[in-house]
């Protein structure tokens, strides 16, 4: 596919990536940069159009990893639907559950007891600390640092993977929210183990900082790079660490108040300058916050059922209707729109993927910089293909 | 936020003429949506987007419904002319009969948006656009050039449905190759028969399976599709 | 155009991190928790007690046909979500571990290489029948049929269940017993009832012989 062949200008007045020109009479050099690449996260394509080193047009090509994730859901029941889900972001299986549930939930208004609503919060925290430690570690790989920093990171995921190994079963593919509620109850020593890791997140992200925040080569390949504008990212949908990156004060867990939220007092780190270097920083920032909270839930956690005793497990048939259900997934909105009409499957069954709406602004933050930017700028959008392709 | 009426009386004050419809939602979510005529839905959105009030700004989520076919069964009462032996004397008589009539009602296709406010923290609001038909009258005008986040949502529903959206910049398939046939999430679509091996086939699957029984070269002692 | 450190050196953020690197390196000679490699397959970590792989049919006594627990509902079957079970029910029954007369599976198939390992169809059997198995090295090399376990590499007894799931495993027995429990404690006053019955004179015969003992 031919990318400098699309015509940008075909509508007027749209929010479209700026026109970058050639120097002079250079002839364009059409690269293919995926779908295998070690830098592409996953199979993913970019039809880059240089000029010499310069990115004059970028268009991503993917749907190599499309499963039609939503036509199975169309022919299999809710529940059977749930483990699919831990497929999406596979990285950040117990937020992909919690926002399907709790789409479900909004379809037939059901009530979720307190104590779930807390194993919901700690294991959404962890999962955040988890996936932005990966995005972190997977980005500096990708400056070079050749898998320390990466290592680091995955020595404290280990940690919290065998936390959810020990409650669900499986490290990632958990499959444990359920329609009002959650599958099996946390034990005492669970939570002990889980307070023991949580006291030993501070020195990680500490020992994380001080690899990294002061290196020179991180911040000279990382400040001024790969800016996005507010405004363009208001409009093109963008959500997550890249929208506060950018400075817009946007987070759904202080916005839609789901889950109980409202109980924790904790701060949304903002950006100012919309570059790479901020976007790091509003991660780091982000686990910071997210230690916070679950400090206070492990202290606050009651006692009592986690599953609302009137809930179906099987022969659940939602009465005709719909719902968009949506959470703050550590990479962006996730949400999911479901259309019942009556029967055990759903009518329509879709998935708001962040990491494809923040893919809209790729090309408006990649023109004009070099190929190894790209790849920088690429790895600070923290997409996982999964979700993207479906 | 406005309720639904509110918000479609402020659409109508200022894009007059709009052919703005509620649709109820009958569930206990009770996120009810806003039809929009085609004609006007790119002045619309530009007006729910530009509203100091309602800075509709945040556009979350284009997707693609389909809505196949129906086939009616009704019955109507019919008058005919009837040549009948009445005295003895043939004469031409009228006569009303039930009859049992079926009748196709056509399916279209259908392009559901949920906005949110980021500058006023509020949603959704829910609006939707449907298609004349599922064959050949399936075009929408593209809301590309109000929020850019429907750059890739659209594609993807045309890519999946079949609907074409006018006035998009860049309208190719997103996640099917370039040269893909047919369209995947329609409720009519027929996946093509290429399994290898299927141990524990089930209902429709175990039907195909059968039918590739002789033409597959299985292992000993199994039996493909079985 | 980057932002430099106030009163640094150029290259000292780089110097701090080479720092806490050879901290860690050195450290991994004197402290278990900065050496973090485990030397698999030479090493092996026990699995986590609830670790879940690939779903096995349990059996109570030690022989694996008459002592096992599923009776061939095929609810599993239905709610499993990609279809990997394909379950055969018997014509005839066998009793169960309270006696009862229940069908059981002459055929149970599940396709590993299908399975996704999500334990709906242990949460959905009403009999205890399948539990989740912790053993993953199941690698072989027939593409067509290495990968479909069938009802005997399925089963395996109570004891193995006990062995890499011992509280769930009590649980279930706990709860299994409770049943045998009252089945049995049903069982024995309907007896009693019967036998009572038994003992009882039969009634006609003695309003007959009050009716003539009165009349006379």
């Amino acid at each position: 596919m031919n990318p400098s062949a699309i015509n940008q200008e075909k509508l007027e007045g749209w929010n479209r990536p700026p026109i970058v020109e050639p120097d002079g009479e250079a002839e364009l050099l059409e690269v293919a940069m995926g779908p295998h690449h070690p830098s592409t996260h996953g199979v993913f394509r970019m039809d880059l159009a240089l000029d010499g080193e310069r990115v004059v047009r970028l268009k991503p090509v993917f749907g190599y990893l499309h499963r039609n994730h939503e036509k199975i859901a169309e022919g299999v029941s809710y529940l059977a639907s749930m483990p699919y889900t831990d497929r999406l972001d596979y990285i950040c299986s117990l937020t992909n559950n919690w926002a399907y549930a709790l789409a479900v939930e909004k379809l037939v208004g059901q009530e979720v007891p307190e104590r779930a609503e807390y194993i919901r919060v700690i294991l959404a925290e962890l999962t955040r600390i988890q996936n932005h430690a990966s995005a972190i570690g997977f980005l500096i790989q990708e400056m070079g640092a050749s898998g320390t920093p990466l290592m680091y990171a995955f020595k404290e995921r280990e940690k919290i993977l065998d936390l959810f190994e020990e409650l669900t079963g499986s490290r990632m593919m958990c499959n444990y929210m359920r329609f009002g509620g959650c599958r099996v109850d946390v034990s005492a020593a669970w939570l002990d183990a889980a307070r023991k890791v949580v006291l030993g997140l501070p020195a990680f992200i500490d020992e994380f900082e001080n690899l990294l925040s002061s290196n020179e080569i991180l911040m000279a390949r990382c400040q001024g790079v790969g800016i996005l504008r507010p405004d363009l990212a208001i409009n093109a949908g963008v959500t997550g660490p890249m929208l506060r990156g950018s400075g817009v004060n946007y987070d759904i867990r202080k916005v839609d108040h789901y889950g109980i939220y409202d109980r924790f007092k904790f701060r949304v780190p903002l950006g100012d300058h919309g570059d790479i270097y901020d976007r790091y920083m509003v991660r780091i920032l982000e686990m910071r916050e997210s230690v916070t909270i679950l400090d206070q839930a492990l202290k606050e956690i009651p006692g009592g059922p986690i599953m609302d005793p009137k809930a179906k497990i099987r022969g659940f048939r939602p009465k005709p209707g719909e719902a968009y259900g949506r959470i703050e997934a550590p990479k962006g909105e996730l949400g999911f729109y479901l259309i019942s009409d009556g029967s055990p499957n759903p009518y329509r069954y879709r998935v708001r993927p962040p990491s494809l709406i923040n893919l809209t602004v790729l090309e408006d933050m990649c023109l004009g910089s070099n190929v190894a930017d790209v790849v920088l700028i690429f790895g600070s959008v923290d997409i996982v293909l999964g979700e993207v392709d479906r | 936020m406005k309720t639904v009426e509110e918000i479609k009386a402020a659409i109508e004050a200022a894009v007059p003429g709009a052919g703005v419809e509620i649709v109820l939602n009958s569930g206990p979510s009770a996120q009810h949506s806003l039809r929009l005529a085609p004609e006007h839905a790119v002045r619309v959105a530009q007006f729910l987007r530009d509203d100091a009030e309602l800075a509709l700004d945040f556009l979350s989520n284009v997707t693609g419904v389909d809505w196949p076919d129906k086939e009616i069964t009704e019955k109507v009462k019919v008058t005919r002319t009837v040549t009948k032996t009445v005295d003895g004397v043939e004469q031409q008589v009228e006569e009303t009969v039930d009859e049992t009539r079926k009748r196709i009602e056509p399916g279209c296709l259908e392009a559901v948006y949920h906005l949110f406010s980021m500058s006023k923290k509020h949603g959704p609001v829910t609006l939707r656009m449907r298609t004349a038909n599922r064959v050949d009258q399936v075009d929408l005008p593209s809301l590309t050039g109000i929020w850019r986040s429907a750059e890739f949502q659209e594609r993807e529903v045309f890519d999946l449905y079949g609907v074409v959206f006018t006035g998009h910049p860049d309208l190719r398939r997103l996640l099917m190759w370039d040269g893909f046939k047919d369209h995947p999430m329609r409720r009519d679509y027929v996946e093509p028969d290429d399994f290898e091996y299927e141990p524990t086939a089930h209902d429709a699957v175990l039907a195909r399976a059968a039918a590739h029984k002789g033409a597959q070269p299985g292992p000993e002692g199994t039996v493909a599709g079985q | 155009m980057y932002l430099f450190l106030e009163d640094s050196l150029l290259g000292e953020g780089i110097l701090k991190g080479m720092a806490e690197t050879a901290r860690n390196f050195a450290g991994s000679f004197v402290s278990a928790e900065r050496l973090t490699t485990v030397q698999y397959p030479e090493e092996r970590e026990a699995p986590a007690e609830n670790a879940r792989v690939f779903p096995f049919l349990v059996f109570d006594t030690a022989d694996a046909e008459a002592g096992l627990r599923c009776v061939a509902c095929q609810i599993c079957e239905k709610e499993c979500p990609p279809k990997c079970i394909y379950i055969e029910k018997s014509k005839d029954k066998k009793p169960d571990y309270v006696g009862k007369q229940q069908f059981y599976p002459t055929r149970f198939d599940i396709d590993i290489s299908v399975c996704m390992s999500c334990q709906i169809c242990v949460e959905v059997c009403p009999f205890e029948a399948i539990k989740m198995d912790t053993q993953f090295e199941l690698a072989t090399t027939d593409r067509f049929g290495g990968l479909l376990l069938d009802r005997k590499e399925l089963s395996r007894s109570n004891e193995y269940y006990h062995q890499i799931h011992p509280t769930e495993a009590a649980e279930v027995d706990a709860r299994l017993a409770e049943e045998k429990a009252k089945a049995d404690a049903k069982a024995k006053a309907t007896a009693d009832a019967a036998a009572a019955k038994a003992a009882m004179p039969p009634p006609a015969a003695k309003a007959a012989a009050t009716e003539e003992g009165a009349g006379d």
